[in-house]
């Protein structure tokens, strides 16, 4: 197995569209897993770790651009006030090593549905920068992910940033696993209120094929929310909420829990995140 | 004055290493020319093997050796109890996992490969999985020939069909534990060339079992097998059985190579034996004020595949099967069998795990039916010394279950939990801010008989030497004694400092040119391994005297001068019993260990998610050796205890391992594990050395019913299995949503 070394993402892009083969590696808290349980035994792997560009953020056309190689440790610590449900999701990987090893950009390329960071990409509108030699694009989180473990990349593409919008209203993430900590997700959801547009993100994890969103419940609050008003929600609008969120997911009984386990949970973090983000909206400026 | 002696608290000696991540552990073990060896092993949990074809392993570069049970020089069945488990599979295999072949290959990832090469066939079975059916089922597919049961025992006592003005009844079942040591089987065989013996260094429980069934199977005399204790990292019950022992001694014996064999993670969950799983069903009946009448109980043991230490967990589930109370009359009835699933064995707290967590679930049942605070049950009903168990046995120790009880009872409760997440049920993951939570507090109490039972004389062996170096004088101590995290280690220095007045204590490598020590399991080694150090430092001791002339010897060193004493001596406990086959009655235990826990929890009830919000725990240790390695053991057992409540489970379908990695089977972290109050009492046994009581195993299995019986009391629910699982605490009858 080779190993190769780029030291810029010019140089790691002309490598991979050499050999399409070659595995990216980061943090390798997925790609080490693979390779030593032989579960993947690639010609090559493409060491990212020498492209500093890979491992900073900035802001560009107004969005946060996080480099693929960015750790959630530093999402925890650095943008918790821009980007909140990314932050909050990003606090529930793993333990701190994983967390200051894995990233963002591994987490999309490996496109488990159980990936933590998926539910909060789909809910604030996140967009995935692909490039390759033949020049970049922009995938928006929703058309990202194709199937279980699969993305939309080509052989010769790498992930090299992700472009996610400051949040302009509360965020929340919820995670429901049979441990307090360090593990992987019975399901997941994210939300964003989005109160400039007068509409609502959503991220399912872990309950369904690919992580995705709950479209009839967006739909369902766009049209119900009392936007501007300084009202609680209806108990009956939570709870129809919830259970078009759990409408949406399609999950499985798995080792981890079974589908009408994952339905239920999914209900209830959905009326739950939405009460919390409520709560903070109605205590903010946004609606005085 | 020496320091460090009974009573303190000395520093371990490996504990820095371990914490900086600088201990050897057997994984470690390396020599420049050695090869790695890996193991073949059955997908099906029964078939029968038509063929094997090794020659394209054996053909790949890299490769030594390819061998199979033909291969076995000596005999090719062992077992702790029974004789029943082949090194290598025959004609049938039995579970998934079972060994099949073994490579000898240069490197570890040419070893794996080859491995893949072997070709074998199989005609598949339908597996026999339900060990309750297999008791009462003779007709049943035999697992081994001879029939599937290992062991039925009965327990009778006064009129086991009395009755009662209150009668509680429960079916409980018991998931399959895994010890989930955290340092994988390995060791390193090494071939002492022209004398055809072989040099295994290991990390293994019990030295001396190993050295003799390896031998055995190698058609070795005892003597050509030498054995040495590596770093264990971890062991709970799950190195007692025979993992790589013959088989890297069969690898490095056929290449004249040194050969090493670690397992990986997901290998290690194949490669040892787990806890029983159990179904249990029981009845108590009581007087309308509260005292027990009688209790009934049918208890059936899975074994899986081999014996192992099910005749033990037989043994020991029916003879503690009431718990520490006083039970005028019982009929209590165990089934330990063989099935296809995989083998269970020797667990911290073995056969007492399964029946404290449905006595206790039965005890929160009574106290609920006569509306009595579970406590004041548990107190009203608790044995004490001169109480008589189901057996016949006299305790004639102190038992203090009702102030063990009524300590943790006493204890301050936690204030209600905050805003915090990570205090909440779900911590890290958000799941509530509040919503949806209740609080519960329950009690969990065991008996646990410490060291071998039914009449096996257990003793340990100890040499000590004592002589001047740079002018001072040292003890140096040497037992085949397993430390496996347990302390014993420290244990063994204090009580050579004690006993001598030396301050220096080194301790000899651990192997088997010394006599044997038994297995550091039953909460033991303390005990046993403790007194054969007191017996052979007293020996010492009076020839030092002998040689002063004098009782005194304040001098040692001007005493001794270029004399060096060293005595062997032995420490075997008190005769324990067989119990009686038709009634179960006899004085089958030697010394019984109790705990109490109280836990307290935050269920969401809605998500089924569990915060253990606080865990306390009183036991009684006779004496502590070391205050804060027992503060320790409590705390690792309640641990354990806890992982069995609510998280740890080895999920098997079909005979098959659904979880076997740690990324599925989950074992608390820190933020599962809350504050303990920890009461260490001291009523000394007047029969042990020093007055101590084994430790280690009672914490794991009062914790477990604790918390089961406080998710109980905040829910409601009756909760007949465990680990509870978030999908038994919420009710899904509408579908999910």
């Amino acid at each position: 197995m080779d190993f190769l070394n780029p030291g810029s993402v010019t140089e790691a892009l002309e490598l991979k569209a050499s050999v399409p083969d070659a595995v990216p590696i980061a943090g390798g808290t997925d790609v080490m897993v693979e390779l030593n349980f032989d579960h993947r035994r690639p010609p090559a792997l493409l060491n990212l770790n020498r492209i500093a560009e890979l491992h900073t953020y900035s802001t560009v056309d107004g969005r946060v651009r996080i480099g693929a190689c960015v750790p959630y440790s530093r999402i925890v610590t650095e943008l918790g006030s821009v980007l909140p449900g990314l932050a909050m999701a990003s606090r529930t990987v793993g333990s701190p090593q994983i967390r200051n090893r894995g990233s963002v950009g591994g987490n999309l390329g490996a496109a488990s549905p159980a990936g933590d960071s998926h539910p909060a990409l789909l809910a604030t509108d996140a967009v995935v920068e692909i490039a390759s030699t033949r020049g970049v694009r922009m995938v928006p989180a929703k058309d990202f992910y194709v199937g279980v473990k699969r993305n939309v990349l080509e052989p010769d593409e790498l992930i090299t940033a992700v472009h996610v919008p400051p949040a302009t209203g509360p965020q929340q993430f919820s995670k429901v696993g049979t441990r307090n900590a360090m593990v992987i997700a019975v399901c997941a959801f994210a939300i964003a209120l989005h109160p400039e547009q007068q509409r609502v993100g959503t991220g399912i994890g872990s309950a369904a094929p690919t992580p995705l969103r709950a479209h009839e419940a967006e739909e369902f609050l766009a049209a119900e929310l009392p936007w501007g008003s300084p009202d609680g929600l209806l108990d009956s609008l939570n709870r129809r909420f919830g259970e078009l969120v759990a409408k949406a997911a399609s999950p499985i009984d798995d080792v981890r829990g079974t589908a009408s386990y994952r339905r239920h949970a999914l209900a209830v973090m959905a009326r739950r995140t939405l009460s919390w983000t409520w709560s903070e909206y109605r205590r903010t400026a946004q609606c005085a | 004055m020496t320091t460090g002696g009974i009573g303190e608290s000395p520093l371990r000696p490996d504990g820095g290493l371990k914490v900086r991540g600088q201990y050897a552990y057997s994984s470690d073990l390396w020599l420049e020319n050695m090869l790695w060896g890996a193991t073949l092993r059955s997908p099906h949990p029964s078939a029968r093997i038509l063929s094997v074809d090794t020659s394209a392993a054996l053909a790949m570069p890299g490769v030594h050796t390819v061998l199979t049970y033909k291969d076995v020089p000596g005999e090719n069945v062992y077992g702790l109890k029974l004789q029943d488990t082949p090194v290598l599979a025959e004609e049938v295999v039995r579970y998934q996992g079972e060994p099949v072949a073994l490579v000898a290959a240069e490197h570890p990832e040419t070893a794996r490969r080859a491995v893949k090469a072997i070709k074998v066939e199989y005609e598949v079975f339908e597996p026999v999985l339900d060990p309750e059916l297999v008791a009462h089922s003779p007709d049943a597919p035999q697992v081994h020939p001879g029939g599937n049961l290992v062991r039925h025992q009965r327990i009778l006592k006064g009129d086991p069909d009395a009755t009662a003005d209150v009668v509680v009844s429960g079916v409980y079942e018991i998931g399959m534990q895994d010890q989930a040591f955290l340092g994988p089987e390995s060791g390193l065989a090494v071939p002492d060339g022209d004398g055809g013996g072989v040099h295994l260094y290991l990390a293994t429980q019990w030295l001396h079992v190993d050295q003799r069934q390896t031998a055995k199977a190698l058609g070795l005399p005892v003597e050509k097998v030498k054995l040495t204790m590596s770093g264990v990292g971890g062991a709970f019950g799950g190195r007692e059985d025979l993992s790589i022992q013959v088989h890297a001694c069969m690898l490095a014996l056929r290449t004249g190579r040194p050969v090493k064999m670690s397992y990986n993670r997901q290998e290690s969950f194949f490669g040892h034996v787990h806890r029983h799983p159990a179904k249990m069903y029981y009845e108590h009946g009581a007087t309308a004020e509260g005292d027990l009448v009688y209790v009934r109980a049918r208890l059936y043991f899975d074994g899986g595949a081999y014996a192992s230490k099910t005749p033990v967990v037989v043994g020991n589930g029916t003879t503690l099967g009431v718990g520490p109370y006083n039970v005028p009359n019982a009929r209590i009835e165990a089934w330990g069998v063989y099935t296809n699933n995989p083998p269970c064995g020797a667990m911290r707290g073995l056969g007492a795990v399964q029946p404290t967590y449905a006595y206790e679930s039965q005890m929160d049942k009574l106290a609920a039916a006569l509306g009595m605070d579970p406590a004041d049950l548990r107190i009203r009903n608790a044995m004490s010394e001169g109480s008589t168990t189901v057996t016949g046995q006299v305790v004639d120790f102190p038992a203090p279950v009702a102030e063990l009880i009524q300590r943790v009872k006493d204890m301050p409760l936690p204030e209600p939990s905050g805003s915090d997440i990570l205090q909440l049920p779900g911590g890290a993951a958000n799941t509530t801010h509040g919503e949806g939570v209740v609080r519960g507090v329950g009690y969990g109490v065991t008996i646990k008989n410490i060291s071998y039972a039914e009449g096996l004389d257990d003793y340990s062996t100890a040499r000590v030497r004592l002589e001047v170096v740079d002018g001072e004088p040292v003890a140096t101590v040497h037992t085949a004694a397993a430390e496996v995290g347990q302390g014993l280690i420290t244990v063994q220095q204090q009580i050579a400092r004690t006993e001598l007045g030396v301050q220096q204590v080194v301790l000899h490598p651990c192997d088997t040119d010394i006599g044997d020590a038994g297995s550091s399991s039953a909460s033991r080694q303390t005990y046993i391994t403790g007194g054969a150090v007191r017996n052979a430092c007293r020996a010492v001791r009076a020839k030092l005297q002998e040689l002063a002339g004098s009782e005194d010897v304040p001098d040692i060193a001007a005493v001794l001068g270029d004399e060096v004493i060293e005595e062997t001596r032995e420490y075997h406990h008190r005769k324990t019993y067989p119990l009686d086959p038709e009634t179960g009655q006899g004085n089958a235990h030697v010394q019984y260990g109790f705990s109490a826990h109280r836990a307290v929890v935050d269920v969401d009830t809605e998500l089924g998610l569990v915060k253990v919000v606080q865990l306390d725990c009183a036991q009684d240790v006779g004496k502590a050796i070391n205050p804060d390695a027992v503060v320790g053991q409590i705390h690792g057992g309640s641990a354990q205890g806890l992982g069995l409540a609510v998280m740890e489970e080895i999920q098997v379908a079909e005979g098959r391992i659904r979880n076997p990695s740690f990324t599925d089977y989950l074992i608390p972290t820190i933020l599962d594990m809350p504050p303990m109050t920890v009461d260490v009492v001291e009523r000394p046994d007047p029969h042990a050395p020093y007055g101590v009581r084994g430790v280690g195993e009672p914490p794991t299995i009062s914790a477990t019913p604790a918390i089961a019986n406080a998710i109980r009391a905040a829910t409601g629910l009756e909760l007949p299995r465990v680990p509870i699982r978030p999908e038994y605490i919420i009710d899904l009858t509408d579908g999910g949503s």
